[in-house]
């Protein structure tokens, strides 16, 4: 038997999305741009998955930008908005537990003569909005902050930053990553005062390569790609049709009976849990006195008193079972997770830490598995101890 | 416009009467890698010449490349071949060339030549100083400079003329295959890739071995081995990759014998099962990437603790050599990169925080007896489960 735990890293595409991006790569696969009729019927299916994403944000199709997955979302929302406000100030606040690809363009930023804010979180990897509030000067032109954090799974008051800038500070531009919120959760960004929001197509058992920006309509963006013009300049580029329509395929799929879809992670992850509280030496991260429902469905971090992470993600790999050491993105680096660090994690846990993560497919009989994978590879790996 | 590829050998001149064994294994390490690259070729052998003459079209760069990594050659020299040989044509066909080859004629120069064809009728040296001066009458930026010439152009007149001048540089050392075959202790690291190519390269083909202990070494870690066994195949030629499960002697050890005595008990068992192997495929020797004092088990004691349970003869050919040396050659072999990816390997996953320096061998084989209910058992199994890879580049 196999359990694949790893779906914060990425998701097995849904047949309709393989179904879709077939049809286009085959049959429908004329340029966006190009005036013929093959190029109209691509044009046709852009355009209803704009309007697909579109209704699922409740927002107006023209405010869907089309990327390359999360990372140039990111890209795009914070240099773009960086360069278009650079007169208006110069200060940006985020938190300390982004991931890289908001890290590293702050960092950029930084260079660039711009200052950034981080602001630490709480032992649950929660931000406060009084935090948010006390950081904000005139010349704060950006606020960015992750929905759910793709290590930990915690989750941030979103709305309440949201409505806290609107009544403090509405110049001020909030972006969010909601990379591993969307379909997980009913995002309405208009509700949330939200001007940009990141999202990844994998992630929601879509194709890799391809994801949105949701750029609020007005709100002013200096694109960072240049070239033929495609969507309305924002995103130079021919549009990865396949990509996008198979995306929109996953989006309709996720976001019906979505509440329940949820509601079923829970439990698998309530489940999960439980059993994880009865083997000795686990420690379950960020979860210390607060419901269930103010953590992400989907993510269990867990550290194993005495077990190095790497070893025992092969070990489990052995038995088939799937997980990531810190965040999978980054796991090539064997630095010391941030967010494990920010969140206070006891330091003997920082290299013993593994995520696991579920998706709408995962069943009871696989994190069942998982568990009995985890209490036969335990006691073995304990008994090689570095000393 | 190159037609042919003079290639100038190494150490093999000097051989006595099995020259030729020396000449048959070069022509067929030339073709092996000249056949992997896009074009016809054919190797001929002339006068204590070897010849690779092209066909058709081909890419100069890849000829020059695949030949820079064959073992035994000292130089590649693309040659022009001139068909009509009158003195007429072959004057004009070398000026011609010098044309072609050299944007700025404002070099000294020296003409060397040699004549098999004994009916042609200039000597050597007449050769030499008539197409000097014409040379310099049809360039009137050259000038003849016999002791310290920038430019050699070198004119042989055989069946058919040859006109060449410019000369890269080869692998030297000795063809493969010229002198039998030994084992290489394939680490993920940067010594045991430069290690292999050294004894390549001195004509003995490689088989590998690697170590792996799942699940304390990744799948990556492996993959990084196949990779490295693949570079150094670009030079060695084909590489049986023997994978070794180790895992259970490395936490039988563990469990059994004292801490800092690991690293040296289990480089033991890695080499006596590197030994049985090397065995089994017609090995004569060992081969290590070890250098004196470089990490614990590489002291002067250590190296004789391991070296203690073979009997074949171990080559370390980097053993007197710095790191930045090795690192010098693992670069110009491209093989540094692979070699500096951060995966464990399974000499560092279990290493005790202060392993033995000195250790004593009465010492390790004493420790060793606590193995004896085991050992021979596991060694076994991990020999009858050895995966095989076979690796060509």
């Amino acid at each position: 038997m196999e359990a694949y735990l790893d779906n914060a890293a990425t998701t097995r595409a849904f047949p309709e999305v393989k179904e879709v991006m077939v049809k286009l790569l085959e049959e429908e696969f004329g340029n966006p741009s190009s005036r013929h009729t093959k190029g109209i019927a691509a044009e046709q299916y852009v355009k209803e998955a704009r309007n697909v994403i579109a209704g699922s944000l409740k927002c107006q199709p023209k405010e869907i930008v089309f990327s390359s997955g999360g990372t140039e979302s990111n890209n795009i929302a914070l240099l773009g908005s960086a360069l278009a406000n650079r007169r208006a100030g110069k200060h940006i606040v985020t938190t300390r537990i982004e991931h890289p690809s908001i890290h590293e363009p702050l960092l950029f930023l930084e260079e660039m003569g711009y200052q950034i804010t981080y602001l630490p979180v709480d032992k649950n990897g929660q931000v406060s909005v009084s935090a948010v509030e006390d950081a904000l000067r005139d010349d704060t032109i950006l606020v960015s902050v992750m929905y759910v954090n793709n290590e930990v799974g915690s989750v941030q008051p979103i709305e309440e930053i949201g409505q806290m800038l609107q009544k403090k500070k509405p110049g001020i531009l909030f972006h969010v990553d909601a990379i591993q919120a969307y379909g997980k959760y009913k995002i309405i960004p208009k509700k949330c005062n939200i001007d940009l929001m990141s999202v990844s197509a994998h992630k929601i058992h879509g194709p890799k390569g391809v994801g949105f920006l949701y750029i609020k309509d007005g709100i002013k963006i200096r694109p960072i790609l240049f070239g033929g013009g495609q969507q309305n300049g924002m995103r130079s580029g021919t549009e990865n049709v396949p990509g996008i329509a198979g995306m929109a395929a996953a989006v309709e799929i996720m976001y019906q009976g979505q509440a329940a879809k949820r509601e079923k992670m829970y439990q698998l992850k309530h489940t999960f849990m439980q059993k994880l509280q009865e083997i000795h030496g686990a420690t379950i991260h960020a979860v210390d006195g607060i419901p269930i429902e103010e953590t992400a469905p989907h993510i269990v971090s867990v550290g194993f008193d005495g077990v190095k992470s790497e070893v025992m993600l092969h070990a489990l790999a052995q038995e088939g079972v799937y997980v990531s050491s810190g965040s999978a993105c980054s796991s090539n680096h064997p630095a010391l997770s941030g967010t494990l660090q920010a969140i206070g994690v006891n330091p003997k846990l920082l290299d013993a830490t593994l995520r696991f993560s579920f998706s709408v497919e995962t069943t009871e009989e696989e994190i069942a598995y998982a568990i009995r994978a985890i209490e036969k590879v335990l006691p073995v790996l304990r008994k090689f101890i570095r000393h | 416009m190159y037609q042919a590829f003079l290639i100038k050998y190494a150490e093999i001149g000097i051989k006595g009467k099995n020259r030729y064994k020396f000449e048959n294994a070069l022509c067929e390490q030339i073709r092996y890698r000249i056949n992997k690259i896009e074009g016809q070729f054919e190797v001929v052998r002339k006068q204590g010449r070897i010849f690779v003459e092209a066909k058709g079209n081909f890419d100069f760069d890849d000829v020059i490349e695949a030949m820079s990594r064959v073992f035994g050659i000292s130089s590649i020299s693309p040659v022009e071949v001139i068909e009509k040989k009158d003195w007429e044509s072959l004057t004009k066909a070398v000026g011609d060339f010098i044309e072609r080859q050299y944007s700025e004629r404002n070099f000294s120069f020296k003409v060397k030549s040699r004549r098999s064809d004994k009916h042609y009728p200039y000597t050597s040296p007449e050769i030499c100083v008539e197409m000097g001066s014409y040379l310099l009458n049809r360039f009137p930026g050259l000038s003849v400079n016999v002791h310290d010439p920038e430019v050699y152009i070198w004119v042989e007149v055989r069946e058919k003329a040859y006109v060449y001048s410019k000369v890269y540089q080869g692998a030297c050392g000795m063809p493969l295959g010229t002198n039998g075959k030994a084992m290489l202790l394939l680490s993920g690291g940067i010594d045991s890739p430069v290690a292999g190519y050294m004894i390549a390269k001195r004509g003995v083909y490689i088989d590998a071995v690697y170590f792996h202990a799942p699940p304390y070494t990744s799948e990556r870690a492996k993959q990084k081995v196949v990779d490295l066994a693949k570079l150094v195949s670009g030079y060695a030629g084909k590489i049986r990759l023997h994978v070794v499960n180790f895992t259970d002697i490395q936490m039988y050890i563990y469990e059994q014998c004292p801490h800092e005595e690991l690293t040296i008990i289990m480089r033991r068992y890695m080499m006596r099962i590197a030994e049985t192997l090397a065995k089994e495929s017609g090995c004569l020797g060992l081969i290590t990437g070890e250098s004196i004092g470089q990490v614990a088990s590489q002291t002067m004691q250590s190296l004789a603790a391991t070296n203690d349970v073979c009997e074949l003869p171990v080559y370390r050919p980097l053993i007197g050599f710095d790191k930045q040396d090795i690192v010098n050659i693992a670069e110009k072999i491209h093989t540094y990169e692979t070699s500096i990816q951060p995966f464990e390997d399974c000499c560092t996953i279990f290493v005790a925080k202060h392993p033995v320096t000195k250790p004593e061998l009465r010492v390790i084989r004493r420790s060793e007896e606590k193995l004896a209910e085991k050992i021979d058992q596991m060694v076994q199994e991990a020999l009858d489960t050895v995966e095989v890879i076979e690796i060509s580049e």
